[in-house]
């Protein structure tokens, strides 16, 4: 069966507490901590913080308790302003960008951060994303062409050619949809997942590319494909506002086209 | 990620990720499923509006009356078509939850060949069941 619930290492168990001293505005942050060198099952350790002196995004809160409170929690991010996708985390109970996320607009109370779902941890806030780049990578994201590149020119794309292409290049694969995904939790392995199937129809619709038909081919499969039922977490958590559901409807309206 | 970036995941295997995501390639089918699925569903909107109807107008009556609605040809033909549908549209839809969760291979086979005898016997005996009372056996 699917796993429902943790293995005995998994469990989380209660951690260590970090009291801020004399805040004007605290605020607490109880954040997953887990290391692959200790042996401990993870914990949840709590911050203060001070938000007198923080600024306003869930990862400036991060990177504060790295800096001055403790400096061993893990976590990647990189441009701090949602273009790179390095610091996806599920913060409050939804899968976001800590950079992008304001602390303000996280429920009151702690604020809860744990790593992306049902992802193995490499450590604290990292998930291991190895998986999701190979299948990135398993549906060839790049312009194929049978006709040769123009001598002198690039491939030119009508205006209304290039407007397909809004709400699917703006995809950074933060890994946001594809690890809220019921449907990715369970059959992770077989299923490509919201975010890499939108990825594969941002270049099945590029007006550019010609090989749309094993592009199809590619992913009408029972699992690389036909797993998505639907759920709409995708389009529900994506921190860009993207719709990855729909993108996956297209490629299931254009396999039933290409029939007779 | 181990050391050498994408090469291993933190599971140390040896293979590169990629023939694990590549897996054993596409099937080439499932459209068919998904599509059947969605037709019967549209199908049985309305087929089991009649159905509901049917049965109501049929709540009190005795049983020869109730035999004799079941008997008229089109009642017949359309309580054959909603047995037909429904179990059609069943056996796709629990094919899905089982392939969704059942994660032992012989488990999930087992299951899937299961649904699939009850299924068939079941649309048999409601068949028989209307047929005997359709053509007054």
């Amino acid at each position: 069966m699917a796993e429902f619930s943790l293995p005995k290492n998994s469990k989380v168990q209660p951690g260590k507490h970090f009291p801020a001293k004399d805040a004007k505005k605290p605020r607490t942050f109880r954040i997953y901590r887990w290391s692959p060198d200790d042996g401990q099952n993870p914990r949840i350790d709590t911050y203060e913080v001070d938000m007198a002196s923080c600024g306003p995004m869930v990862l400036d809160a991060l990177l504060k308790i790295k800096n001055e409170i403790d400096s061993t929690l893990t976590l990647r991010r990189s441009c701090r302003e949602g273009i790179c996708g390095s610091c996806a985390m599920n913060i409050d109970g939804t899968n976001t960008l800590a950079c992008t996320k304001a602390i303000e607009d996280c429920a009151s109370g702690d604020v809860k951060i744990y790593p992306l779902p049902h992802m193995p941890v490499v450590k604290d806030l990292v998930p291991d994303l190895t998986h999701f780049y190979a299948q990135f990578a398993s549906i060839k994201p790049w312009l194929r062409t049978q006709s040769p590149a123009p001598a002198d020119k690039e491939r030119l794309q009508s205006p209304e050619d290039r407007k397909k292409l809004d709400g699917l290049y703006e995809c950074i694969l933060c890994a946001c949809c594809s690890t809220s995904c019921p449907s990715y939790w369970w059959n992770g392995d077989r299923y490509l997942g919201p975010a890499i199937l939108l990825q594969a129809y941002r270049w099945i619709v590029d007006s550019r590319d010609e090989d749309t038909g094993a592009r199809l081919d590619d992913l009408e499969d029972p699992f690389k494909l036909y797993r998505c039922h639907t759920i709409m977490n995708c389009a529900r958590t994506c921190p860009k506002g993207l719709n990855p559901a729909k993108a996956i409807a297209e490629i299931k309206k254009l396999i039933v086209e290409r029939r007779a | 990620m181990s050391t050498n970036g994408q090469q291993h995941d933190v599971r140390g295997e040896l293979r590169n990720p990629l023939k694990r995501a590549r897996g054993l390639g596409s099937a080439q089918s499932g459209v068919a499923h998904w599509w059947t699925q969605r037709v019967t569903a549209a199908a049985l909107v309305f087929l089991a509006l009649w159905f509901v109807v049917t049965v109501l107008g049929a709540l009190h009556a005795d049983y020869a009356t109730a035999r004799s609605i079941v008997a008229k040809p089109w009642n017949a033909v359309l309580l054959v078509a909603f047995v037909l549908t429904v179990c059609w549209h069943a056996v796709l839809g629990l094919q899905i939850v089982i392939e969704d969760y059942v994660h032992t291979r012989w488990k999930e086979v087992a299951l899937l060949v299961l649904v699939k005898f009850f299924a068939v016997l079941g649309t048999l005996a409601t068949l028989m069941a209307v047929l005997r009372v359709a053509l007054g056996a």
